[in-house]
């Protein structure tokens, strides 16, 4: 696998999101709920971000703003030289399928799909995709490709999730929450797989995560707090994900 | 292959039942409209092809006695392209070996060369030697019916004189490719017979030499056949024309289109219900296909696959089921629609059946089938498209449930907690619920038609030939006759009483319509032949004026009270204005009635008759019809009880199979119905059950739930499905009924029950088929996936 050891394992300078005054607000009936308040926020090419926050603090809204999922209520998101605040649905998902890999908390692998072909979905329609075999290669699975999901255990279908969404070789990596339902040594396998490409690959890397260790192993860490970046702070060293524990 | 294929294969594979049932569905859908439309095609390519060949005409017209010379006055009228004269004569069949009487049409064909028209078409043996003058053809129906064979003979009684004829050949004729005998509704192929003769033996029988008495026209293409009628009637006016008309009144002719008319019905309304119910089936196996998948089609769209890949790929796995009915569907129409084409067969006499099966009637079944399935799933695709991804990765919120009706008043505690499950999940979801109720009720409703119609036949049958018509033979003058012919019935042995009847040919006129048909005089103290009012109770003849059938009635336009025009088609053909008097029931045939005096008085003659009725001894009535054929005056002996086994045994051959077919197709709705919703309510109560069965319950107590839910709809769906069988045999009627007969509207409690089997034998299977689902439940599997 190539690799660029200019930019390997941290941010490059290059400008990748910039979100100003993001706002999102839920209708629902009467309540009007305010995820987001106008949250300004730049990320750089390469760099490994962690977003903390207690529950209900807009985390996952500011990550399915940033990755095309959602639109925000008000404010602006650039992605590069684009405005995806302006984009339309079928713009978005053009962008999503160019520049996006998401890793879910609940993976959402298909059922009916094995391992490999969950990950064949993603690459046929990606632009220069690794091939799937790859992709599980990288994140330790080589011997369960022909696996379907409800004959992996948790960890390992978050490994496939994790192969899926980098398998596409995104520019970006979202991952919401990708540790949440894995105990400390799945967990550990699963973020070095996500170091990996963050270092090899040289993708940017969003990771939302409840747990204060794993902030350790950022470039840059935020803090949200009722839909406003309560606190921003730089790693001035980060951890390897083997030498993690919680 | 695509990854998002093998989804869809797996996912096909998963709903395998399902989606086998719902193309079980669509099966019958494609199959019945397949059949309906091919058999109509194939008729109708049959019937042309045969009229051309054979040089079918256009206008018919029989009369008393003109001379030959009139042909060339009848070709000078504008608009007619060819002539054809002809003698033709009513006779008394003698058929070796065969007792009962056979009425016979006798033809006649040139004596050389073929006819300008109305060819015949030979399928066995050779046509006439013009030097003989006892060779005669004889129709194939007949033929077939009794095993004649060229070489064999048989008497008739031309003008009284018997007349022995070899029949050398067996034709069909575009004339009687529905073999009616006059005055009949039904074919009866054994007792009444087509023959042909030579012209110059058979015109030296009936005094016809150098004359004709029936005349066939051949119109040329724009000319107006209205035209052509008119001048005809004209010219054969002062020789006893009894009015000339065109195809459409034609018997067999006319009959074939009514039998068209029925088949494009057929091919409209069966198809429409099953389509509904598949279209219906689909929207709800796909609607919580959606539902459950509604977290992998957010991964798909989080990853860059558009609003049209996902909708494509539910719109594929819809087609691909509906490809399924396709094939199934194609398949069996066309075997059902060979089958009903050789039904046909038997009764339409054509040389040959063009059965072949259109590509484009192909494709427009799957376009159709397409169309109905696609449009049953629209919303549920729909939902699939528009499902915003953000939305979709938020796992769905538990269903709000809450205490129903039943508890809130008080009622909880008499409901144990399983079935308060029940309840409640019927009532959070109440349209789904009706839907399916709707769904088997359909069911239901459709099996109701399949046994309907035997019902309604024997009902028919009774009221016809039980309460309207009550004699025991009837016998027909060659002309009017002296009403003392009634006493010289009388004495004959074994006649225990004769009725005379006076029938004439009639044009009924309302303003534009009219209806050509005949005027039966009754006796008024008649017993043997009675008329019926709305409620089917006797009632005495009024002493003026007619009586009209509803039907008649209906087509006519008219109401009791109005006067119509009568042009009678017979003598100097007088024209009248008589009042309605009454509309009375009649499900067979269209006629019209009278009081026999006031219709002798209309017609200026005498104390006439055309016919009697008679009440005989069951053990006379050979000897009667022996002893009466051979009489120059009569020209036709018919025994009632011959005409009621005739009837039911054609109404036995063709409702057998159409019941068949209906619930052949009505089951595989029912067990569609059914077995969906409850495999549906197995897959979104699957995981509650599972942790029902962790938490203690046993599988007797999770299947109760499961299957109480299912017994609950399918008993709820029962009045409602009665109600719509109701509602769609009283549809059938209205567009079943024809100058043919009326179908009653006759449902017996064994309809009903019949129904109710057959669906709740379908729950019981599918219900069996869940239970054993459910017993196998793998609870860690269950538990473990994620929903
Ligand atoms: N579709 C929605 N409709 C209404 N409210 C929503 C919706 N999505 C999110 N919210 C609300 O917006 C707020 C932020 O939600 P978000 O999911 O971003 O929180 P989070 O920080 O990811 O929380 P968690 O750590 O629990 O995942 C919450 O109060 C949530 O209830
Ligand atoms: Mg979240």
């Amino acid at each position: 696998m190539h690799s660029d050891p200019k930019r390997a394992g941290s941010a490059s300078g290059e400008l990748v999101f910039e979100a100003r005054g993001l706002t999102k607000i839920y209708a629902m009936g009467e309540v009007r709920v305010h995820a987001l308040r106008g949250v300004d926020l730049e990320i750089y090419q390469g760099e490994f971000l962690v977003l903390l926050g207690p529950s209900g603090s807009g985390k996952s809204t500011l990550l399915n703003i940033l990755g095309g999922l959602d639109a925000p209520t008000a404010g602006a998101v650039r992605y590069g030289d684009h405005d995806l605040s302006a984009y339309d649905d079928t713009a978005l998902t053009r962008y999503r399928r160019e520049h996006v890999g998401f890793v879910f908390q609940f993976y959402n692998l298909i059922p009916s799909l094995t391992a490999r072909e969950n990950v064949a979905l993603v690459t046929e329609i990606a632009r220069s995709p690794l091939a799937p075999e790859e992709a599980l290669r990288l994140v330790g699975l080589e011997q369960r490709m022909d696996h379907f999901p409800a004959q992996l255990s948790g960890g390992e279908q978050q490994r496939v999730a994790i192969a899926r969404a980098i398998a596409k070789r995104p520019d970006v990596l979202l991952c919401d929450e990708p540790t949440g339902a894995l105990d400390v040594h799945t967990g550990v396998v699963v973020l070095e797989a996500i170091e990996r490409v963050n270092r090899e690959l040289g993708t940017t890397v969003v990771i939302i995560t409840h747990n204060a260790d794993i902030a350790q192993m950022a470039d840059r860490v935020i803090r949200l707090s009722d839909g406003l970046i309560s606190e921003e702070r730089r790693n001035p060293q980060r951890i390897a994900a083997h030498g993690l524990s919680w | 292959m695509r990854a998002l294929d093998l989804k869809l294969f797996r996912d096909l594979w998963h709903l395998r039942g399902q989606a086998l049932a719902i193309a079980l569905v669509l099966t019958g859908g494609v199959a019945t409209f397949v059949m309906s439309r091919s058999t109509l095609d194939a008729l109708h390519d049959t019937r042309a092809a045969f009229y051309l060949e054979t040089r079918f005409a256009d206008v018919f017209a029989s009369l008393k006695r003109a001379p030959e010379s009139l042909r060339g006055r009848i070709a000078a009228i504008p608009g007619v392209a060819a002539v054809e004269t002809r003698v033709v004569t009513q006779v008394n069949v003698d058929l070796p070996g065969f007792p009962e009487p056979v009425k016979g049409r006798l033809v006649s064909v040139p004596d050389a060369g073929a006819p300008l028209l109305d060819d015949v078409y030979l399928r066995r043996g050779r046509l006439i030697d013009p030097a003989r003058d006892d060779e005669a053809l004889v129709s194939e129906a007949f033929a077939e019916a009794h095993g004649l064979e060229p070489g064999d003979t048989l008497s008739v009684v031309i003008n009284g004189r018997y007349k022995r004829l070899t029949l050398v050949g067996v034709v069909l004729s575009p004339e009687v490719v529905y073999q009616l005998a006059p005055g009949a509704v039904i074919p009866d192929f054994r007792r009444y017979s087509v023959l042909w003769m030579a012209r110059r033996p058979l015109a030296t029988a009936n005094d016809m030499d150098g004359a004709f008495n029936d005349v066939a026209l051949g119109i040329a293409a724009g000319a107006s056949a209205r035209a052509v009628i008119d001048r005809l009637d004209e010219l054969l006016a002062p020789y006893g024309g009894l009015g000339a008309y065109t195809r459409e009144d034609q018997v067999s002719h006319r009959y074939l289109n009514e039998e068209f008319r029925q088949l494009e019905q057929m091919a409209v309304m069966y198809p429409v219900m099953f389509l509904g119910v598949a279209a219906f089936l689909l929207n709800v196996v796909v609607s919580r296909l959606v539902g459950t998948q509604r977290e992998q089609i957010a991964m798909l769209k989080a990853f860059g696959y558009g609003n049209g890949a996902v909708t494509l790929h539910y719109v594929k796995l819809i087609l691909a089921i509906t490809l399924l009915g396709d094939f199934g569907g194609v398949a069996l129409g066309v075997w059902m629609g060979q089958g009903l084409g050789d039904l046909y067969m038997d009764y339409y006499r054509f040389p040959f059946l063009l059965y072949r099966l259109d590509p484009a009637l192909v494709l427009l079944a799957a376009l159709i089938s397409a169309a109905a399935a696609l449009s049953g799933t629209l919303f549920a695709v729909r939902t699939a498209a528009r499902l915003r991804p953000a939305e979709a990765m938020r796992p769905e919120a538990p269903p709000a449930y809450r205490a129903t009706l039943l508890e809130r008043i008080g009622l909880q505690r008499l409901l144990a907690p399983p079935s308060r499950m029940i309840l409640r999940h019927l009532e959070r979801r109440p349209f789904k619920a009706l839907l399916s109720v709707v769904g088997i009720a359909f069911s239901y409703a459709i099996l109701m038609l399949g046994s309907f119609f035997g019902d309604a036949v024997d009902f028919l049958v009774d009221v016809q030939f039980r309460q309207i018509q009550r004699e025991d033979m009837t016998v027909s003058f060659v002309d009017t006759t002296g009403r003392e012919a009634l006493f010289e019935l009388q004495s004959l042995p074994g006649v225990r009483y004769a009725e005379g009847v006076r029938g004439v040919s009639v044009r009924l006129r309302n303003g534009y319509r009219t209806y050509r048909t005949g005027i039966q005089g009754l006796e008024r103290d008649g017993r043997l032949q009675r008329v019926l009012d709305e409620s089917l109770r006797p009632i005495p003849l009024p002493e003026g004026g007619l009586l009209l059938s509803d039907y008649l009635g209906e087509l006519l336009g008219v109401e009791v009270g109005d006067r119509i025009t009568v042009e009678i088609l017979e003598g100097e053909r007088p024209v009248y204005q008589v009042p309605v008097a009454r509309v009375i029931t009649q499900f067979v045939g269209v006629a019209a009635y009278m009081d026999r005096a006031a219709l002798n008085r209309l017609l200026r003659e005498g104390d006439v008759v055309t016919g009697a009725l008679l009440a005989a001894d069951r053990h006379s009535r050979g000897a009667i019809y022996d002893e009466l054929k051979a009489r120059p005056r009569v020209a036709g002996v018919e025994v009632r009880e011959y005409a009621i086994d005739n009837f039911n045994e054609l109404m036995a051959r063709s409702i057998n199979l159409f019941s068949f077919f209906v619930v052949i197709l009505a089951g595989s709705i029912a067990f569609g119905v059914v077995y969906n919703s409850a495999r549906i309510a197995l897959a979104e109560r699957g995981r509650e059950l599972a942790s029902l069965r962790v938490l203690g319950f046993t599988r007797g107590e999770i299947s109760y739930i499961l299957l109480g839910e299912m017994t609950l709809l399918t008993l709820a769906a029962l009045p409602v499905g009665f109600l719509i069988g109701q509602g769609m045999a009283a549809y059938m009627i209205e567009t079943m009924q024809s100058e043919l007969f009326r179908i009653p509207y006759v449902l017996e409690a064994r309809t009903y029950a019949f129904a109710a089997l057959v669906v709740l034998v379908a729950s019981a299977l599918s219900a069996l088929i869940v239970r054993r689902r459910l017993d196998r439940l793998d609870l860690v599997a269950v538990l473990k996936t994620r929903e």
